[in-house]
């Protein structure tokens, strides 16, 4: 029953336009300190930093913007079978290229 | 008398699985994920290649023309979050304007892309142009990733107007509205799809140095 209700919730749920706000205001933040620190030079840890950014910036997108955070579960497995397909195919790639 | 006239209703919104147009949704957007996804491995791969030579590449292009545009590109994903809450919550007007400024938006990121493509054009740099291929492999590999993958990227932007363009006629005719949203649910989730990808693609292409 209490199941139900949270089910009922998710389906009805309607982000605030604050949440969004907020959201957008982290994006745009993220995307100036990912500007400025990309004038600094540390090599390959640059790249890593850029990354790392992008994936918090995509999270936010994913979880809050496209909703996937209040929908049911399996939309979930879904983004998590083809994100982890998507590595795999990076890996070994990269695992040739390494070995070569 | 009541019931009969009742009872099409009904059927019609039995008919309709708000659930399963979401997931059908989010099956194609994973097709765009391995999509994108190839081309950068394609990128990675030849970046670890020639790390220098895409250094030195893309010193050429404008770090804040990539700047401007991921705002107005993150700007609009707002925009249209914002237009599907405003028209379940009812607000009509709210929901035509954000989607009205997304389209807007779009566009700018676009006349954009089309000054910074001609600069580049102008400049001799353009896949196959003579001065691209005097230069070293990896430099002729990062421009002729560049503009397949920001090409395709522009040309998903494109179809994103012309979605968000019906989705604005819809709510305005209003078989889009506050009961029946997941037409402009879906199309949201395109526009933040397209978001998304440029948020790898800015600091693959215009944060290297």
């Amino acid at each position: 029953m209490n199941e139900d209700k949270q089910n009922k919730e998710n389906h009805e749920h309607i982000t605030p336009y604050s949440t969004y706000v907020l959201v957008w205001l982290a994006l745009i933040a993220l995307t100036s300190i990912t500007v400025t620190v990309s004038g600094i030079d540390f090599g390959m840890v640059a790249l890593a930093i850029a990354m790392l950014i992008a994936a918090v910036k995509s999270s936010l997108v994913i979880n809050i913007f496209m909703h996937i955070k209040f929908d049911e579960p399996i939309f979930k497995v879904f983004l998590m079978v083809s994100l982890f397909t998507l590595v795999i195919i990076f890996v070994l790639t990269f695992f040739d290229l390494v070995n070569r | 008398m009541n019931q009969s006239s009742h009872a099409p209703a009904v059927e019609q919104h039995a008919h309709r699985d708000d659930i399963g147009a979401k997931m059908g949704m989010w099956l194609f957007l994973f097709t765009e994920l391995l999509l994108f996804g190839g081309m950068f491995l394609m990128y990675a791969y030849y970046r670890f290649q020639y790390p220098d030579q895409f250094k030195i590449a893309a010193m050429e292009l404008s770090t804040s023309m990539g700047t401007l545009n991921t705002i107005i590109l993150l700007t609009s994903s707002l925009t249209v979050a914002i237009a599907i809450t405003a028209l379940r919550k009812g607000n009509r007007f709210l929901a035509l304007l954000n989607l009205f400024v997304t389209i807007v938006f779009a566009l700018a990121f676009m006349v954009n892309k089309l000054f910074e493509w001609s600069a580049k054009i102008s400049h001799g740099i353009y896949p196959g142009s003579e001065d691209i291929l005097n230069k070293p492999n990896g430099e002729i590999l990062f421009y002729g990733l560049y503009y397949v993958m920001t090409g395709l990227h522009g040309l998903h932007v494109i179809i994103g107007v012309v979605i968000l363009s019906f989705m604005f006629v819809f709510i305005y005719k209003g078989s889009v509205n506050k009961d029946n949203f997941m037409k402009l649910e879906n199309s949201g989730l395109y526009w933040h799809l397209v978001d998304l990808i440029w948020i790898f693609l800015f600091p693959l292409f215009y944060l290297i140095h």
